[in-house]
């Protein structure tokens, strides 16, 4: 049962074919990953599907959804949630308060009742940090609380970026390049999140890696990506294995 | 140092942080009771006035501190609900209507130069709002019918249960009920969804909307209750001044709104109420100290503004957290003593961060 | 036949006034260019050359071109020096910041000349003063060509310059990416200390083109405002763009305060800038930019 399906995505800028004619499918509960080489088109297929982009041709459904056309407020209401290629937090606000506004899509009470700071909205704040500290728990990021983002290294700030995803309780996650700028350890760490996000969580995780090792540990189906065309779709050895891919990853040989 | 032990989330919640900050805000509330039964009119009257601009100053705080957004044109604001409830106050209507009534029909303004300015950001937004300042101030000049122009418009005495506040003691008051009012409404945005909103907004609107946060509606709604605020200290502005000329809403008062929100300290309450302390009472400090001046720099016009200029450029080269800042960092040095460190306060080095794309 | 007459002086009193809104834009885009500072104190520095100058001509008696050369000289100066002195050190701090600089700067300015110079309107013999010329049976106002001719000179020449010499290139470079053009070689911040440079320089020969027209006075500094309309209108990119936003915005007021009742004529110019930014804030000219995320 597919959780989320693109027919024939498609956008230009200019002359140029970021995304051309991509149709795959993903299912409920499964890790799927996109892989190719840099400027494959990969973020900004995930650009797609958080409408920041507006495809020129196309379809996107999630959960018997059209989301083609919203805008893109409304996507985290829906159940999608991302994580940013480079990192978009909130830096000037502290580590709970980017989590907190990962809850905003949950908020119960309307703007009014905020400002008066009615008992309605005092109960929905308290309930909001509850679900925060979860993922504060979840990840592991208690000490860091209260300090301010500018002032967190890299590493948590990626982990950072995540729990504000994981704040909004979301269907579909869409991890951009999850590994970046981790080192070894930190990017197995990962790993085992994302699994426990799959496993525990029931979480569906769409994927842009560029780490094979991650992409072999985690994933279920993976989708090779080249110049906005799909390559190769399958298991992640079917794919790795397809002569199509390796010649985009390493070349081809030249014809003389 | 103390260490504030937290036992539930109630706590982080609540508008103090500890039992410490309950005892010194309670004394500090006494104490502005009791001013006016001690002090002489001029200073009751001149600290009525900083109520005023702490008003606007916390409205225009949350604009530009909060949601990023810069007004360079805040005065037209001040003027639309000084000019509301006067002419309201006018034809009959009592005080206790016509000052939520000027906050309300100011809020909608605000919120009508907030919308068409959505997809502005920085240097385009600033130089919007100058434009939109200019033509309201016009617009006062012009509708003589209402305003009365340049010709002037005497301000009704208000009654509140049927006391006058035609001296400064009401106003004085007055303002201080609203100021409090104020002050409870901006805690309670902060501490909610909607101030958490403005801030994601300030800093990245992209992943601001990926978190559902409704750009349009936010910022429509920042414009919104700014503008309110600063309508119902036009309000009181109108009281201040009992006669109103539309000259008064001009460049200058929106720089010193702006004066107020970067000199107090972006980003912090207590900074537009430090702000507004500063800003009008540096006109009475230049009064004072005018005739020592050497070379008769005392005796020249244009001191004032010049003064402004002076102090904004140094606050920004060299405080760039304002008086908040300077604040913060002078608490901390005692709490810390003797333990400070020299570079405890220091700036560390920024590069350029491109606004053209955010 | 005299309508038309008429309608003709009244686009050439607005492209003359147009572009000195043209100049004064032009100093801004330069800087916005570099740096993606605005100086909201270019017009006061217009307004200072245009002292300098009078000091240099009419209070010592220097021949016209010789006090105009070395006014523009001088206040280039000055605006290298406020670079390298005031402006570098807000390198980092948000775009707000440096507006509410520029203009406090710019209070610090008026106050300055109104203590050198007094408030009140000051000119100068220029040899364009008083005198007219006969174009196909138009009378014009020297002052008013001269103002356009000096206009379009200047901008051939500051078009030449970025495009022909090394240092006109090294500037763009600059501008385009601060990291590469270090890398180049290019000593970037001296760069932008001589950008500004540039910029008061064509801020002073606006007041001096000015002078003839219009009195030098210490509120002169106000016209920058309206300059916002043809910088937008420019669209914040170009030399060409900021000269043809000047002369629209010139033209609409001089049209507007014929046409329209009295007392719209002042509020033209802020309701064509308001109007740009909420339809074409990218202006006429240039593209809308994105962020890749």
């Amino acid at each position: 049962m597919s959780l989320f399906r693109a027919e024939n995505l498609s956008v230009r800028f200019g002359g140029i074919r970021a995304v051309d004619s991509v149709t795959f499918d993903v299912r409920r509960g499964e890790v799927f990953s996109i892989i190719g080489p840099n400027g494959a088109g990969k973020t900004t297929i995930f650009n797609l599907i958080s409408r920041i982009y507006n495809s020129t041709e196309g379809k996107l459904t999630f959960d018997e959804h059209d989301i083609t056309r919203i805008p893109p407020h409304r996507i985290a209401g829906l159940g999608i949630a991302r994580t940013f290629q480079n990192i978009e937090l909130f830096a000037n606000a502290s580590l709970l308060q980017n989590l907190l506004i990962g809850r905003h899509c949950h908020a119960a009470t309307g703007i009014l009742a905020q400002m008066g700071f009615l008992p309605s909205a005092r109960r929905d704040e308290l309930r909001h940090r509850e679900k925060a500290e979860d993922v504060i728990a979840f990840l592991g990021l208690e000490r860091y609380r209260d300090t301010l983002i500018a002032n967190l290294p890299y590493g948590v700030r990626k982990v950072v970026e995540l729990g504000r995803a994981l704040c909004t309780e979301p269907k579909l996650l869409l991890l951009d390049e999850p590994s970046s700028g981790l080192n070894v350890e930190e990017t197995e760490g990962m790993g085992f999140w994302i699994e426990d996000i799959k496993k525990d969580l029931g979480i569906t995780v769409i994927m842009v890696e560029h780490d094979m090792s991650l992409v072999n540990q985690v994933s279920d189906r993976v989708m090779a990506l080249n110049y906005g065309k799909v390559l190769s779709m399958g298991s992640p050895r079917e794919v790795q294995s397809d002569p199509e891919v390796i010649r985009a990853y390493l070349g081809g040989e030249v014809e003389v | 140092m103390r260490y504030v032990f937290r036992t539930n989330y109630r706590q982080d919640l609540a508008a103090w942080r500890h039992r410490g900050d309950v005892f010194w805000y309670s004394l500090l509330l006494i104490v502005t009771l009791l001013i006016p039964m001690v002090m002489g009119e001029f200073y009751v009257g001149e600290l009525g006035a900083v109520f005023i601009f702490a008003i606007a100053g916390v409205g225009l705080m949350l604009l530009v501190g909060y949601t990023g957004l810069i007004s360079l044109g805040h005065a037209a604001f001040l003027g639309i609900g000084a000019y509301t409830n006067s002419v309201l106050l006018s034809k009959g209507v009592p005080f206790l209507i016509t000052l939520p009534v000027a906050g309300l029909f100011t809020a909608l303004c605000g919120a009508a130069i907030g919308r068409p300015t959505l997809r502005m950001s920085g240097l385009y937004l600033a130089i919007a709002t100058l434009a939109f300042g200019s033509i309201v101030g016009t617009i006062f000049q012009k509708w003589t019918s209402v305003t009365g122009g340049f010709d002037g418009f005497p301000v009704p005495t208000p009654y509140v249960f049927g006391i006058p506040l035609d001296n400064a003691t009401g106003i004085y008051y007055a303002s201080l009920v609203v100021l409090i009012f104020v002050l409870w409404l901006s805690t309670n945005m902060l501490r909610t969804p909607v101030g958490r909103a403005m801030v994601a907004i300030r800093d990245s609107e992209i992943s601001a909307q990926s978190m559902g946060i409704h750009l349009a509606r936010y910022k429509t709604l920042a414009f919104a209750v700014s503008a309110g605020m600063t309508g119902l200290a036009g309000a009181l502005f109108a009281h201040y001044v009992r006669y109103l000329a539309p000259d008064a809403f001009d460049v200058l008062l929106s720089v010193q709104f702006v004066t107020i929100v970067f000199v107090g300290g972006l980003g912090s309450i207590r900074g537009a109420i430090l702000g507004a302390l500063f800003v009008r009472l540096l006109p009475q400090f230049i009064a004072i100290i005018r005739d020592d001046l050497p070379f008769g720099i005392g005796r020249m016009p244009g001191l004032e503004p010049s003064l402004f200029g002076l102090i904004l450029v140094l606050v920004i080269l060299f405080q760039p957290g304002g008086i908040d800042g300077l604040w913060l960092k002078t608490k901390h040095w005692f709490q810390a003593y003797p333990l400070k460190r020299a570079t405890g306060g220091r700036r560390q080095k920024s590069y350029a961060r491109s606004e053209r794309l955010r | 036949m005299e309508d038309a007459a008429r309608l003709l002086q009244l686009v050439v009193n607005g492209a003359a006034a147009g572009c000195i809104y043209g100049l004064i834009a032009l100093g801004f885009v330069l800087i916005y260019k570099a740096t993606e500072m605005v100086n909201f104190a270019q017009g006061d520095i217009m307004m200072l050359g245009g002292f300098l100058a009078f000091s240099l001509i009419a209070h010592w008696g220097l021949n016209y071109w010789i006090g105009a050369l070395l006014a523009i000289l001088i206040t280039a100066a000055f605006g290298y020096v406020l670079d390298a002195v005031v402006l570098r050190r807000v390198i980092g701090q948000p775009q707000f910041a440096v507006v509410m600089l520029t203009l406090g700067l710019g209070f610090i300015f008026r106050a300055g000349a109104g203590i050198t110079w007094g408030y009140d309107s000051v000119g100068f013999e220029t040899p364009f003063t008083n005198k007219t010329v006969n174009l196909g049976g138009l009378v014009l106002g020297q002052d008013n060509v001269s103002i356009i001719v000096g206009t379009v000179i200047l901008c051939g020449v500051l078009f030449t310059f970025f495009s022909k010499t090394r240092l006109g290139v090294a500037m763009q470079a600059a501008s385009q990416n601060q990291l590469a053009a270090y890398y180049m070689g290019i000593p970037v911040r001296n760069i932008f200390s001589m950008i500004w440079a540039i910029s008061a320089g064509v801020a002073a020969v606006a007041g001096i083109l000015l002078s003839p027209v219009s009195m030098i006075d210490v509120n002169m500094g106000f016209l920058g405002i309206k300059a916002f309309a043809a910088a937008v209108i420019g669209g914040f990119g170009s030399i060409p763009g900021s000269l043809i936003g000047g002369v629209i915005v010139g033209v609409v007021e001089q049209l507007a305060g014929y046409y329209l009742p009295a007392g719209f004529q002042e509020v033209t110019s802020n309701v064509v800038l308001l109007a740009m930014l909420i339809l074409r804030p990218q202006g006429l000219f240039a593209e809308r930019m994105g962020k890749r995320v």
